[in-house]
């Protein structure tokens, strides 16, 4: 349930029809519509007409990096700011089927972090499946934290792949365990899994693929890429539709090749420099009245015999 | 803050304790150093960035890596020897190095972060 009034941390209060119009003019998220298989981004100001894509279609949220614990200079509480997301999933127009979080749900992997996001997200009363981001997997048994809560049903460090709508959706883990160096990792394990999880499978089957460290290079210097990604890549590479979801950079990219799509998601808790456009990654401090145009949340739909997904994107602005 | 627990304190203290270094011994407990003989260096984590990036230290000294950063890291030994936990802003890391040789680390969260000690 969501209030019709709600004040952010810059006391400015938000009717509910002002947030519905923010969202109409900021392009509130990623709204994905999957359709056909082929995700499609619907631009900054094509709100409306994700919403009449939305129409008889299936619809999923992607949210990333909320780094629940993180309370430094650069950002309000993460608690704070994935809360407003949060919000903004509840006043949605159209309700998603599901959500996908594609990890760094908390900040240091302590317990309370996590109670706290399943507190928050679980109020939306939606399914949400997970994959964990490196934050979660640095508890003293590193991942056993994470695993205890969202391990059920899924394989090694936590990857697993489930069905909705004719749609088959792939959680991959590519933060376990990284090397000197290195990029994100999936390893022999998990590759053999994703080849018998596709074996058999009609090339005419939409895939969606979620992970939280991108699946394609965008700047190794900051590890912003996973070092086995190909390999995955090749398995997926017969499909007709493949869309690709990641985090980690906290900022929206996109790349098509051939038939997959690339797209990686804002956070909800505080952004990240493009890549290269700063000594190193890290928070990135912003102005208090910019930040919320910096944060946001992915949305998807699908509609079955239609050849795009389409995706909007979302900021807290 | 250091939120790790210092493991070389206890057997540091025996150890004081055993050679009967009775005014060492307050020395020690107001400033937490290695034992006598063996030095404690420390490694800054800032920007990103092990400062220093090599370091050569002596067997049986110990190193304290202190984040300064805002952004929390871990630090891993490349041969599996350590793994520090979590370390937010102003945690630090205490390892005692008692093995000759040079050991890699790097940041378990930002592995393109990298240091390594040699230990003579
Ligand atoms: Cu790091």
């Amino acid at each position: 349930m969501r209030k019709d009034e709600q004040e952010t941390d810059t006391g400015f209060v938000l009717t509910r029809r002002h947030a519905l119009e923010c969202m109409v003019w900021a392009g509130t998220g990623v709204l994905w519509t999957v359709s056909g298989g082929i995700p499609k981004s619907l631009g900054l100001l094509d709100a409306a007409r994700a919403a009449e894509a939305a129409q008889g279609a299936m619809t999923f949220l992607q949210i990333s990096d909320s780094h629940i614990g993180f309370d430094k200079e650069a950002s309000v509480t993460a608690v704070d700011t994935l809360t407003e997301a949060i919000d903004r999933v509840k006043a949605l127009p159209v309700k998603p089927a599901f959500m996908i979080h594609t990890g760094d749900i908390t900040h240091l992997s302590k317990a309370g972090e996590f109670d706290d996001a399943a507190r928050i997200i679980g109020s939306t009363g939606l399914e949400v499946f997970y994959v964990p981001g490196e934050h979660d997997l640095i508890d003293p048994e590193q991942g056993k934290a994470y695993l205890d809560r969202y391990g059920k049903g899924t394989h090694g460090a936590g990857w697993h792949s489930f069905d909705r709508d004719g749609v088959h959706f792939i959680g991959l883990v590519n933060v376990f365990d990284l090397k000197a160096g290195g990029l994100g990792n999936l390893g022999a394990e998990q590759l053999a899994w994703l080849k018998s999880d596709l074996d058999g499978r009609p090339a005419s089957t939409p895939i969606v693929v979620f992970a939280h460290i991108p699946l394609w290079s965008i700047y190794p210097q900051w590890g912003w890429g996973t070092e086995d990604a190909a390999q995955a890549l090749t398995l997926l590479r017969r499909f007709g539709s493949v869309t690709v979801l990641n985090g980690h950079i906290h900022q929206i990219m996109q790349k098509v090749e051939g038939n997959m799509v690339f797209h990686t998601a804002r956070s909800t808790a505080f952004p990240q420099p493009q890549p290269g456009r700063a000594d190193k990654p890290g928070p990135m401090i912003v102005p208090a009245d910019q930040l919320r145009s910096m944060l946001g949340l992915t949305s998807v739909d699908f509609t079955v015999g239609e050849e795009r997904l389409a995706i909007t994107d979302t900021t807290l602005a | 803050m250091n939120k790790q627990p210092s493991k070389i304190i206890p057997g540091m203290l025996q150890k004081a304790l055993r050679m009967g270094l009775g005014t060492t011994l307050i020395a020690l407990l107001a400033l937490p150093i290695a034992p006598a003989g063996a030095t404690e260096t420390q490694v800054t984590i800032s920007n990103f960035t092990f400062k220093p990036q090599a370091l050569t230290i002596s067997r049986g000294d110990t190193v304290r890596f202190v984040n300064s950063d805002d952004m929390v890291h871990t630090i891993v030994a490349g041969d599996g020897s350590f793994r520090s936990g979590a370390l937010d802003t102003d945690d630090s890391f205490v390892w005692t190095f008692s093995q000759p040789g040079t050991i890699a680390y790097f940041c378990g969260l930002h592995p393109f972060m990298k240091g390594s000690i040699v230990v003579k």
